[in-house]
């Protein structure tokens, strides 16, 4: 179990992102963060992985207080992080990220992860995680990197950003079985309804602070009310006569 | 042999034993072993130091060594290498000079490296530079390569220096006629007070002739390194010229690349980025749990390899 008790944290020139959060996040369960842009979403996830520092309050992994520990060693407590904007990495391909990611020496490691994002790993364990690497491939390579750990809790900050449309419904099937099947918690951040639909629960965040938290069938018909944009408009297009 | 002597042949040339095939050894200043097979002969030049390497028309799948070590202090050794590679042959040659420097004064070799490629025949050529010893004497190195590639031929040189090397100055000449390509693959790794500088000039003299300039660089500490690439199109063409480099601490990089197109079908390119390890890159490599140095070296050895 994670739990975060008044986390607060000051971003660039003193602005305050995040203000008292306190959570908790049981085992195996799947939530997804959703709220609007720059409401503090990403910020929560990298105070988590220990990227960001809190300015106050402290964060528990099963009773463990991690709030001094860095990166590396949230990591080896089984805590993972998937980028919005993963980095590129001149030389080092991506069979040997996902080696990395695994902490395994075979050659094959990150085979499945690949498929399991719709990646051929033929195609795909040579090739360099670098700018040849298109900006959905980056992404899918960068949750491939999250799938062959043994993790507590997996967080997917915005996933679906930059995959097409095609491939998507394949990503949202690999988070539902990657969840049933890895007994870990699942966090992603989204806005997306389709993953929306997966959740256990669905936490909102905006303006710094968890606004609300709740079952799916209750929080999804009150966001999607809120809010008309909440289907991408391409979605609606594909499904409907009212873009063309 | 001995211990130190094999670790660097090791270092240089990839090598435990005396190689396979045809094989030229020099240590401090002298050939110490010279082996030549049926179809590749190794002679000593007789107007200056150095060999001939003659590799005859057809010669497939076959290798020359030609490693250099030195293990004394205040040695100064320059030598005249000349290697003609017959039509249609496809070979890898191997140098390289390791220097191990015990004492107090400059340890020096100068490599002047001459490549004839016939038509059609393709070179691989791996070229590694390092230096090591517990004396303040310094450990220089100043290659010179000059190549030309006959129609239809191919060359592939990786230009290898990764620590230890004090001083370079390197320089590479090669000519291209029709048909033919070149892949130049540099890289180098400086440390300490270091200083290298490397300059290339590649003309592209036959129609349809392709040329790659890869270099990658990392600069560490209080080194400095400086690149003048340059590519010149004088017929159809293509040619690239990328240098990449990682600075670091409070290490000098200057990277100057040059194209010059003296035909109205040269395609030629150049790119040049220098700049330190992103924030974002250690930070992810960290995420899967390696600590911040494994993180750094990861990155550096994905960059150089």
């Amino acid at each position: 179990m994670l739990e975060l008790k008044n986390i607060s944290y000051y971003g660039e020139d003193d602005t305050p992102v995040l203000k008292d959060i306190s959570l908790r996040l049981e085992d195996r369960k799947f939530y997804v963060i959703t709220g609007p842009n720059g409401g503090g979403k990403s910020s929560l996830a990298k105070v988590i992985m220990g990227i960001y520092r809190p300015s106050a309050g402290r964060i528990f992994l099963d009773g463990e207080d991690i709030t001094d520990l860095d990166v590396t060693e949230r990591a080896r407590r089984g805590i993972g992080f998937a980028f919005q904007q993963p980095p590129r990495f001149k030389g080092i391909t991506v069979g040997e990220l996902l080696q990395l990611a695994s902490g395994s020496q075979k050659a094959a490691a990150g085979c499945n992860q690949l498929v399991e994002v719709g990646l051929c790993p033929k195609d795909y364990a040579a090739r360099e995680v670098n700018g040849s690497l298109s900006g959905g491939e980056l992404k899918r390579v960068e949750i491939a990197t999250l799938l062959g750990r043994k993790l507590k809790i997996a967080i997917f900050d915005e996933p679906e950003a930059g995959i097409d449309l095609w491939s998507f419904g394949r990503l949202t099937e690999t988070f539902r079985r990657l969840h049933a099947s890895n007994e870990q918690t699942t966090v992603i951040i989204s806005h997306q309804e389709r993953i929306l639909e997966l959740a256990d629960e669905i936490i909102l965040v905006a303006e710094g602070r968890v606004q609300e938290r709740g079952e799916k069938e209750r929080l999804m018909a009150r966001i999607l009310q809120e809010c008309d944009c909440s289907k991408n408009c391409l979605e609606r297009a594909v499904g409907a006569n009212e873009c063309r | 042999m001995n211990a130190v002597e094999r670790r660097i042949l090791k270092e240089v040339a990839g090598l435990h034993e005396v190689p396979h095939g045809a094989y030229n050894i020099r240590k401090n200043g002298e050939g110490i072993g010279r082996v030549s097979t049926a179809n590749i002969e190794i002679r000593p030049k007789e107007d200056k130091p150095g060999i001939d390497v003659i590799v005859k028309p057809g010669t497939k799948g076959e290798s020359v060594h030609i490693p250099v070590i030195i293990t004394e202090t205040g040695v100064e050794d320059l030598v005249y290498n000349t290697f003609y590679v017959g039509e249609g042959a496809d070979v890898l040659i191997v140098a390289g000079c390791g220097i191990h420097n015990p004492g107090a004064r400059r340890s020096q070799h100068d490599g002047i490296h001459n490549f004839v490629i016939r038509r059609g025949a393709r070179v691989r050529y791996v070229e590694k530079h390092y230096g090591e010893g517990d004396g303040a004497g310094s450990r220089v190195l100043n290659p010179k390569t000059v190549v030309e590639i006959e129609e239809d031929g191919y060359a592939e040189f990786e230009l290898v220096q990764i620590r230890g090397v004090d001083s370079t100055k390197r320089r590479t000449e090669a000519v291209l006629h029709k048909n033919a390509h070149l892949i130049i693959t540099e890289r180098l790794l400086t440390h300490g007070s270091q200083h290298a500088e490397s300059e290339m000039l590649v003309e592209l003299s036959g129609e349809n002739s392709a040329a790659q300039i890869i270099s990658r660089s990392v600069a560490q500490e209080d080194s400095t390194q400086v690149f003048y690439p340059r590519l010149a199109g004088f017929a159809k063409c293509r040619g690239h010229v990328q240098c990449d480099a990682i600075i670091m601490d409070r290490a000098v990089v200057r990277a100057i690349p040059e194209i010059a197109a003296h035909h109205a079908d040269a395609r030629l390119v150049h790119e040049a980025a220098i700049g330190k390890i992103a924030g974002e890159q250690i930070i992810k490599l960290m995420s899967l749990g390696l600590t911040e140095k494994e993180a750094e070296e990861t990155i550096l050895q994905g960059f150089l390899k």
